[in-house]
């Protein structure tokens, strides 16, 4: 006991020091004294969770059928265009019913180039064997694409990755904020964005898919047929996006969203809000070709399946710029423009969860919180003093080094302080002085059964630290338990008391055995006052 | 200076004496509970049930009842309002609005318009709004996360000690847990993701004193072999008293600091942890010890056999 090698007092001094120092600036953090502290001493700092931040929390999930859809669209996009390279293959009746894409080729002789050419089109999923679309042909010129379930699920899971992407560069276009957005559990997306109290234009950004289609207008459609929802063979009905009636559209895309290189809000020679977009190289190229060729006939500009408008082409346009007109505000234009920018996403996201919390509430609860932490530190201070006396002052002054270490802790892994979190704090404050109790209780009680003083010190810290090694034990069982499970305000706690478990045995055991060894070495004290 | 002694040197209470009365009124009490919760239901939170949340702080204390006709004037569903301790602070609750997420948007929007317009200065502090589907999800992890931990527990302290200690933990639990939220069920205290969190952390802490008490039964099984069951708990239980009182009292004490002076919103944690910690030092008492007496354990119940040949031998014949 009282052999204290020097080396484990300049450790734990030193491990101290560190955790002082760390988290000194979360504790200034806000306050004039923030801008003294020198720039090479450590400046982690512990963030704060959206509940005492304030700010956005949505959770959203996938619609696995509208990726399914979406990617039902794409292969017969896809098709279309594999077909129609030389040697061109015709084909007829294109249907999606069913969650497949089936075609009947025109001339029997081509069905096997045409099974060739679409197993081209299919790739192997990963490692599995299986190709993502199964290629049957059924009544002998029916081509029948199956999407195969290893297929589907990682269409989803790669769809799940772009969406996050997508996500973020919509609300954070600049890249410049702190957001956090991850994919959870398969299909969802959590998003966080402190200090934005309003969620609303966040969902504006999010809601839409953003798929954008430029298709030419089918003037041979037959308005009454376009009425009761019927088009001619290749192209479709789809509705304006004012809800003022509905238009034929040939099905083939000019030009999609994808060949995009930006798009901002703009405004057109009348004043109104519009989005002007630019082409990327390839885009530029059929952009131009399609309108040289259709100059003096309208296309319809199609956002996630609705006609935004439909303007004439008066004349070819080859510089890879356009503009889409609409009933735009400048905000809605805006929005549409940031998500053009940002990509489609391949997957609509519905919001299931959704909290918004005021900064207000925020700085009320860690005004409150400060407070709480402080009186209660005082209380059990005190308290500690006049059970324990001598020993109660090192309990004490590992309580305050105890504190100190877990928000240096807690900085250096840039943890988030939550609302719970602070109740963490306070919780762990009057436990932590639980492994002093215990130690000092047996020293006591050694004492009292007739043992000399060092031999009382040394049996107390040692039959005490089975206990107090249990004790954490289970604590730390149920922690981690909270943190495996729980959402973030919830795992804020339980990485408080996580913390808070080793800093306090560290504190209360290690360090408090140093300062009574010290003292018993420097006093050499004949009798214990505990 | 003269140290305080909450527990004078040399107590010795005769814990088991009422070991059986303990017992009885425990069990009355648990049952009770589980029943009283059972039959009256728990005050979910929107996390657990879905729908709406809408807190607002008030620039001066409002008429509860007049905010209530009002809200319910405008016919949003079963409507329900609570005050926070006082009436500047108050939470308003909706029910899930059939027409999911665009009309739930549009419910918030109605109340947040309303309260802004009728009540100037006051303050919209936060807006929950959770579907069917997740606070489904939220109650069955909840649930889960709380079993596991009792169990994960349970199986520890069987490893460390013996299969009776392992059980009589479990007893604990069980027993701080149901008394626990039975006093949840009666309060009509809501219970939402905290009050979880807290029942969780009760589930670690409030074994904190069985832990101890085990230790030193433990201890003491070893040291007094010839000890008779009851009087060797009644030692163990007399040697722990001081450190048990102690301990309690801190955690009580910063525990109650928190639930007097700390965030309102986190009122329900702090209290369930508070009460938590209470049953847990007198279940530490009256249950986990007298569980290993009823299970059968015995001075040399952990001897190795050789041990006992041994301490047979010692036997005067």
């Amino acid at each position: 006991m009282l052999e204290f090698p020097r080396w484990k007092v300049w450790l734990i001094g030193i491990v101290i020091a560190i955790g002082v120092l760390l988290s000194i600036p979360s504790l200034i953090a806000g306050t004039p004294l923030a801008n003294s502290w020198p720039k090479w001493l450590p400046q982690y700092r512990i963030s704060l969770g959206l509940d005492l931040a304030g700010g956005s929390h949505l959770l959203l999930e996938a619609d696995a059928r509208d990726a399914l859809k979406q990617r039902l669209q794409a292969m017969e996009d896809s098709v279309s265009t594999e077909l129609r390279r030389d040697p061109r293959i015709d084909v007829g009746d294109i249907s999606t019913a069913g969650g497949r894409l089936s075609f009947m080729v025109r001339d029997p002789t081509q069905v096997d180039a045409a099974v060739e050419r679409m197993r081209n089109l299919t790739r192997p999923v990963a490692l599995t064997g299986n190709r993502d679309w199964d290629v049957q042909v059924v009544d002998s010129t029916r081509l029948v694409l199956t999407p195969t379930p290893d297929g589907t699920a990682r269409a989803l899971k790669d769809a799940m990755s772009v969406a996050r992407d997508v996500v973020r560069r919509r609300i954070d276009p600049g890249g410049t904020k702190e957001i956090t957005v991850v994919t959870e559990g398969g299909n969802r997306i959590l998003v966080e964005v402190p200090g934005v109290e309003n969620p609303d234009q966040l969902k504006q950004l999010i809601g839409q898919t953003a798929r954008l289609e430029f298709k030419l207008v089918d003037l041979g459609a037959n308005p009454a047929d376009v009425q009761q929802g019927r088009a001619p063979p290749g192209s479709q009905v789809l509705p304006m996006a004012d809800g003022t009636g509905a238009m034929a559209v040939k099905r083939r895309v000019m030009v999609s969203g994808d060949q995009l290189t930006d798009a901002k809000q703009g405004f057109d020679q009348d004043g109104r809000p519009d989005i002007e977009i630019t082409f990327n190289t390839a885009g530029a190229r059929r952009f131009g070709r399609t309108t040289q060729e259709n100059v003096g006939k309208p296309f319809a500009i199609i956002l996630d399946d609705k006609i935004l408008s439909a303007p004439n082409i008066n004349e070819p346009i080859l510089g890879g710029r356009a503009q889409i007109t609409g009933n735009f505000t400048v905000q809605s234009a805006h929005d549409l423009a940031v998500s053009l920018a940002s990509g489609k996403l391949p997957v609509k996201l519905n919001v299931i969860e959704e909290r918004s919390i005021g900064p207000d509430l925020g700085r009320d609860s860690i005004h409150k919180g400060v407070i709480a932490s402080a009186v209660s530190i005082a209380l059990v201070i005190v308290f500690m003093l006049v059970t324990y006396g001598r020993f109660g002052v090192y309990a004490n002054i590992a309580l305050v080094v105890n504190a100190f270490l877990i928000l240096g802790i807690m900085a250096m892994f840039n943890a988030t302080l939550t609302l719970p979190g602070i109740a963490g704090f306070i919780l762990t404050i009057g436990a932590a002085v639980d492994a002093n109790v215990l130690i000092n209780e047996r020293i006591r009680e050694e004492i009292r059964r007739g043992r000399r003083l060092i031999d009382a010190v040394e049996t107390g810290y040692h039959e005490a630290f089975r206990a107090i090694f249990d004790a954490n034990v289970t604590h730390v069982i149920s922690a981690a338990i909270m943190a495996y499970f729980g959402s973030g305000p919830v795992r804020g706690f339980a990485v408080v008391l996580l913390i808070g478990v080793v800093t306090s045995v560290f504190t209360a055991v290690y360090f408090t055995r140093m300062l009574v060894a010290l003292w018993i070495r420097r006093a050499r004290p004949r009798a214990l006052h505990i | 200076m003269k140290l305080l002694k909450l527990v004078p040197d040399h107590t010795n209470v005769d814990f088991m004496r009422w070991r059986n009365v303990a017992l009885v009124l425990s069990l009355i009490a648990t049952v009770a509970s589980v029943a009283f919760t059972a039959y009256r239901g728990l005050n979910l939170g929107v996390d657990f049930v879905g729908g709406q949340l809408v807190r607002v702080t008030f620039a001066q204390p409002v008429d509860i009842e007049q905010l209530r006709s009002k809200v319910d004037a405008m016919h949003l569903g079963e409507a329900s309002i609570q005050d926070f301790g006082s009436a500047k602070t108050v939470q308003i609750r909706l029910p899930k609005p059939p027409g999911g997420d665009a009309a739930a948007n549009i419910v918030a929007g109605r109340v947040k318009q309303e309260v802004e317009r009728d009540y100037p200065g006051a303050r919209i502090d936060s807006v929950d709004t959770v579907s069917g589907k997740v606070s489904e999800e939220l109650a069955d992890n909840s649930a889960i996360a709380i079993a596991l931990a009792m169990l994960g527990i349970a199986i520890y302290i069987w490893v460390r000690f013996e299969w009776q200690f392992g059980v009589g933990a479990l007893l604990t639990l069980a027993h701080d847990i149901a008394m626990t939220l039975g006093f949840f069920a009666f309060t009509r205290l809501q219970v939402d993701l905290n009050v979880v969190a807290a029942f969780l952390t009760i589930v670690g802490y409030s074994l904190n004193d069985t832990v101890v008490i085990y230790d030193r039964i433990r201890e003491n099984l070893r040291k007094y072999r010839k000890m008779a069951i009851l009087p060797l708990l009644n030692l163990s239980l007399n040697e722990t008293l001081a450190r048990t009182v102690v301990t309690s009292l801190t955690v009580l004490i910063a525990l109650g600091v928190l639930m007097l002076i700390g965030p309102e919103v986190i009122f329900g944690l702090a209290i369930a942890i508070f009460l938590g910690v209470l049953i847990g030092t007198y279940s530490s008492i009256y249950i986990s010890s007298p569980v290993l007496v009823w299970l059968g354990v015995q001075p040399d119940s952990f001897l190795k056999p050789e041990d006992k040949e041994e301490a047979a031998e010692a036997q005067p014949a």
